[in-house]
């Protein structure tokens, strides 16, 4: 099967009745998952028993946990936008709103009085994946780079109504007193437990993405990313899937933000910026998008280089640059696949 | 995090085994500054004025060997409170000082304030913590945030301007400096604009203001916003109407203003010009060290040395918390304002003074002080706190 | 607000359009002929104010900084086109956003070490002072009218090599079969590498041009740079002539739509929530305008058929 990558296409493919732009379809690779078998496992299984046995290894300092709860948490969120961009072809840069949405609805809810989790977290996906859902009714019916300018615009609205609210602190932000409670309990406040919930989060999001990567579902969708045409003519409109899987990354990254409020215990409109969305793409990019794992990789990488890199030198970023160009440079394209020209 | 060690003597180094409260030689100190993005100018006048104000004691606070770790928060409030956790449970420093912006001190206060470290601002001062929300480990030493906006609404009811123009940022600090300004002027305000904090181009505000023909423009842009307003100001020739602002006209930002900025008016507790002896002594060292103008971002965190340094001497020591917060409370030190106390609130009970822009004779730029504004003012917050 | 503020208002829209499609003409060239995506356009842009501003400071001329900062935009573009950015145009276009945010991340560190955080002050553009008097009590800087004119007549250049001239043609070839025009014996890497140091030296232009009316400070190449991007895809990838029209649109709706929305909202509702919602809508309203213009359009308002650019 050709990539499909010139500038322009064969005329079939520019009649798409979707309204796709012809030269700018996001490119990833069409061999998504495509090992199969145990070595599918093998990857994901060393993840997280690396993270499992960390805290106990040597990574067991309270700053420690902290950064790898954080680094867990943006890997949840980078989960569910790898699965729009490997799975569906669809890079987000809007992500940050359904993250800071799920963010402030502890927020809110913590204002009115509510802190027991059982009734926050399901808000939180909730809240997520409805906002992906309305604004994907809109954002799906543009393709390449008017869809990653559509959902930049989306993320810039959230934000600027975030900043203006002034009861939620506004531009300043919300200090949340008191981790959410779990059934009653304050377990949360324990930074082991916290961890270990977030990593339990982590696996249980990944292993239902992958199910549902590996479904007929993601099989359409998969299809639908390669040549909508075929898919349509197979009978069946990609619109729908797209749509449950946009809402699905939105619902995953509603979650994402709730473990966030409660990991820094403070909301505020920057975890809504454009910055924030980029992060989670770049994340995505860095460690792969050609397969789920590598939205975790990408996370752990990059919030683990920054630090190391932070903490030691002034002007880090001096380094952290190259290093991004480096690593994309030499990794080669998607398991060494190049675009064509003509 | 950059750690940024310094130490009173090489010595000391050899002799400091590892870290920790038990450490009877040493005082630790996070400085949390804003060191990158546009809030850089003012995060780094923070941090040299503090360091200035170990270095001239020797490295020495209250006798104690300082070590100061410089924490960059990039305006990031997240990334700040990992940071200031890490400062507090791990590297276990007695104070936190600094903080630039209003959010990051929101952000990080909590988990300061919860592992029983002082909190000590040297800029930001919202009403926050003023108010309600006071607290016995949060100090604010330099002014609450509404105070220097009401002080220049103080001048423009002064001044007899029966028409000001109102011209802020769309953030929580913008709507503040305006509440701020409108406490004190009873005059009309012909209208008030919130512009986007990432606004590039004045022209449109420009033009309305001279539309609307004010007696008097007040202003809240701090940074590159100051910049880009001042300059469409003078370019479009409204020189002739009065320019009231705050932290748009200051040290940090008067490099870059140039010529444009002399003869607009701002206010502050403290201008270089002062003529007591503390501040003539910091503004040369400073100048010598650093070799550019202190402003008053840089000037209150050299109080905030002084006041540490004072505080330590009369507490004897880190270990007995009640008594370092009473010695905070009641320290007395030479500021470079002349006169310090702290009010009930730990927020300061100062004078606000009425500055321009003005070029020294050595080519740099300035403010200098034209006259007092406010006495003794707390602030309007003080008689919410409610602290033991 | 009177006929004659809202013409001011009009032309002040237009001036920002400018600067605007200054920047965006480089983007949309380099996107449309290479398919690549270049984030680093933004950092393009803030190397051109920083030198022109540092040139023209130690040469004591504003013009001659700006003279000096284009080749040097020039070289730098190259420099990184040969280093960088060549090996990526076989690449997706996610691994193209990637490399040019590292580059992004390096080169704006690098201003930072090299000229401090604070912004920087520029050298007024001499023989430019004053201005012309479009209001009772406001000037209109004549700096400002020359860099209308100075977008007018880069508008005018780009039509005219792109559409006129042999390199044009080989350009507009480039982008449609770039496999056949190489075998023609053109050399497209040639090509590709003009066209891109080209668009670094565009954008390189846009900061100079920009410096004396914006302020010069690490981080002012990532408003413009989404701005740019608003009005590449609101026109229509690799046109110009999009770029162009978008770029006035975009300009002309942000500043009246800051001047005059929380007026308009002031009938509805009570004065300080009209001007805060107002100021919150007022930045929205770019966003708005883009998702409304491309729920109709996808492909933009000028989409590029298979024959090029300035189709």
């Amino acid at each position: 099967m050709t990539e499909l990558s010139m500038p322009t296409k064969p005329a079939l493919e520019s009649q798409a009745p979707d309204g796709a732009m012809p030269a700018t379809r996001i490119n990833a690779s069409s061999r998504f998952c495509a090992t199969t078998g145990p070595a599918k496992w093998l990857l994901p299984l060393l993840l997280l028993s690396a993270l499992t046995i960390a805290p106990f290894i040597g990574a067991g300092s309270a700053f420690m946990l902290s950064l790898l709860a954080r680094a867990m948490i943006l890997a949840i969120a980078a989960l569910g936008l790898s699965m729009l961009v490997g799975g569906a072809g669809l890079a987000s840069l809007g992500q940050a709103a359904m993250l800071g949405i799920g963010a402030y609805s502890v927020a809110i809810l913590d204002l009115n009085g509510i802190t027991e989790g059982a009734a926050v977290f399901p808000v939180a996906i909730l809240a997520g994946g409805l906002f992906a859902f309305l604004t994907g009714l809109v954002v799906l019916r543009t393709n390449g780079i008017a869809f990653i300018m559509i959902t930049l615009a989306f993320g810039q609205m959230t934000y600027f109504l975030a900043s203006s609210v002034s009861s939620l602190g506004g531009d300043d932000g919300y200090t949340l007193y008191g981790r959410t409670l779990l059934f009653g309990s304050k377990v949360l406040r324990d930074r082991l437990v916290f961890y270990f919930v977030c990593l339990g989060t982590m696996a249980t999001v990944w292993m239902i993405l992958a199910a549902l990567l590996e479904s007929r579902f993601g099989r359409v969708l998969r299809a639908a990313r390669q040549n909508p045409i075929r898919v349509q003519a197979l009978g069946l409109s990609p619109y729908p899937f797209r749509l449950l899987a946009y809402t699905v990354s939105g619902a995953v990254a509603g979650l994402a933000g709730g473990l966030l409020a409660n990991a820094t215990a403070f909301v505020s409109p920057a975890a809504l910026s454009w910055g924030r969305s980029a992060e989670l793409l770049f994340m995505v990019i860095l460690g792969g998008s050609g397969r789920l794992a590598g939205a975790v990789i990408g996370a752990l990488v990059m919030v683990l280089l920054e630090e190391i890199l932070a903490e030691n030198l002034t002007y880090w970023r001096l380094l952290y640059g190259p290093l991004l160009v480096a690593i994309v440079l030499i990794r080669g394209g998607e398991f060494g696949r190049r675009k064509r020209h003509a | 995090m950059q750690r940024r060690m310094v130490l009173g003597g090489v010595a000391a180094t050899a002799l400091l085994p590892s870290v920790g409260r038990a450490q009877p030689a040493g005082v630790k100190i996070a400085l949390v500054s804003t060191l990158s993005g546009p809030g850089a100018a003012l995060g780094n006048q923070i941090r040299d004025g503090w360091l200035l104000g170990v270095k001239l004691r020797d490295g020495k606070l209250g006798g104690l060997t300082a070590e100061t770790l410089v924490i960059d928060d990039e305006l990031k409030p997240d990334s700040a409170v990992t940071k200031a956790t890490a400062a507090v449970e791990r590297d276990k420093v007695d104070f936190v000082a600094g903080v630039v912006f209003s959010n990051i001190m929101q952000a990080i206060a909590r988990p300061v304030v919860e592992s029983e470290t002082f909190l000590i601002s040297a800029n930001a001062g919202p009403s926050t913590f003023a108010g309600k929300g006071c607290n016995p480990y949060i100090f604010v030493a330099s002014y609450q945030n509404d105070q220097p906006h009401a002080a220049m609404g103080q001048v423009a009811q002064d001044e007899g301007y029966k028409r000001v123009f109102i011209l802020v940022p769309n953030y929580q600090a913008g709507k503040d400096s305006a509440a701020g300004f409108k406490s004190r002027y009873k005059g009309e305000v012909v209208d008030e604009v919130y512009v986007p904090l990432n606004q590039m181009d004045f022209s449109a505000e420009v033009a309305k203001i001279a539309a609307a023909k004010p007696d008097a423009l007040f202003a809240f842009m701090p940074g590159g916003l100051g910049i880009n307003l001042v300059r469409a100001y003078r370019q479009a020739g409204l020189g002739h109407i009065p320019f009231l602002s705050c932290f748009t006209v200051d040290e940090s930002t008067l490099p870059a203003h140039g010529d444009a900025a002399v003869g607009l008016f701002t206010t502050s507790t403290w201008a270089p010009d002062f003529n007591n002896e503390a501040s003539r002594k910091f503004v040369s060292a400073f100048e010598d060290t650093y070799g550019y103008v202190p402003g008053s971002y840089a000037a209150h965190a050299y109080d905030v040395a002084s006041l540490v340094d004072a505080a330590l001497k009369q507490a004897g020591g880190t270990a007995d918390k009640a008594k370092l917060r009473a010695a905070l409370e009641t320290a007395s030190f030479a500021s470079v304002r002349g006169n310090f106390r702290f009010g009930p609130n730990h927020f300061p009970v100062e004078d606000f003074y009425l500055c321009k822009g003005v070029k020294r004779p050595d080519g740099k730029f300035a403010t200098a002080t034209v006259r007092k504004v406010l006495s003794n003012d707390p602030g309007a917050y003080t008689a919410e706190c409610r602290m033991g | 607000m009177t006929l004659q503020l809202l013409l001011v208002q009009l032309l002040n829209g237009a001036q920002l359009g400018i600067i605007l499609f200054l920047v965006a003409a480089g983007l949309t060239l380099v996107f449309g002929v290479m398919n690549f995506i270049n984030l680093a356009h933004g950092v393009q842009y803030m190397i051109g104010a920083y030198l022109t501003a540092a040139i023209g400071a130690w040469a004591g001329s504003f013009w001659i900084g700006l003279l000096l900062a284009l080749p040097t935009c020039l070289a730098i573009g190259l420099l990184l086109e040969f280093l960088v950015f060549r090996h990526l145009y076989d690449r997706n276009h996610l691994d193209q956003v990637l490399v040019s945010f590292g580059v992004i991340l390096t080169i704006e560190e690098g201003m930072r070490a090299l000229f401090g955080s604070a912004p920087l002050n520029v050298p007024r553009p001499e023989g430019m002072d004053g201005g012309v008097m479009i209001m009772p009590g406001l000037l209109f800087p004549t700096f400002r009218l020359a860099i209308i004119a100075a977008g007018l007549m880069v508008a005018g250049l780009l039509w005219l090599v792109v559409d006129r001239t042999r390199v044009g043609m080989r350009i507009r070839a480039g982008a449609t079969h770039p496999a056949i025009v190489a075998v023609l014996g053109v050399d497209i890497r040639h090509l590709f590498m003009l066209v891109f140091g080209f668009g670094a030296m565009l954008a390189g232009f846009a900061g100079g041009m920009a410096g004396p009316v914006l302020a010069v400070q690490p981080g002012m190449g990532d408003s413009v740079l989404i701005l740019a991007f608003v009005v590449i895809v609101i026109g229509g990838v690799g046109s110009i002539r999009g770029a162009f029209v978008a770029a006035l649109l975009v300009g002309v709706v942000d500043t009246l739509g800051r001047a005059s929305i929380p007026d308009l909202l002031r009938l509805f509702m009570a004065p300080p929530d009209a001007r805060q919602t107002g100021g919150a809508l007022a930045s929205m309203l770019v966003y708005i305008a883009m998702s409304v213009i491309l729920a109709f359009r996808p492909a933009g308002l000028f989409p590029v058929r298979p024959t090029g650019p300035m189709a």
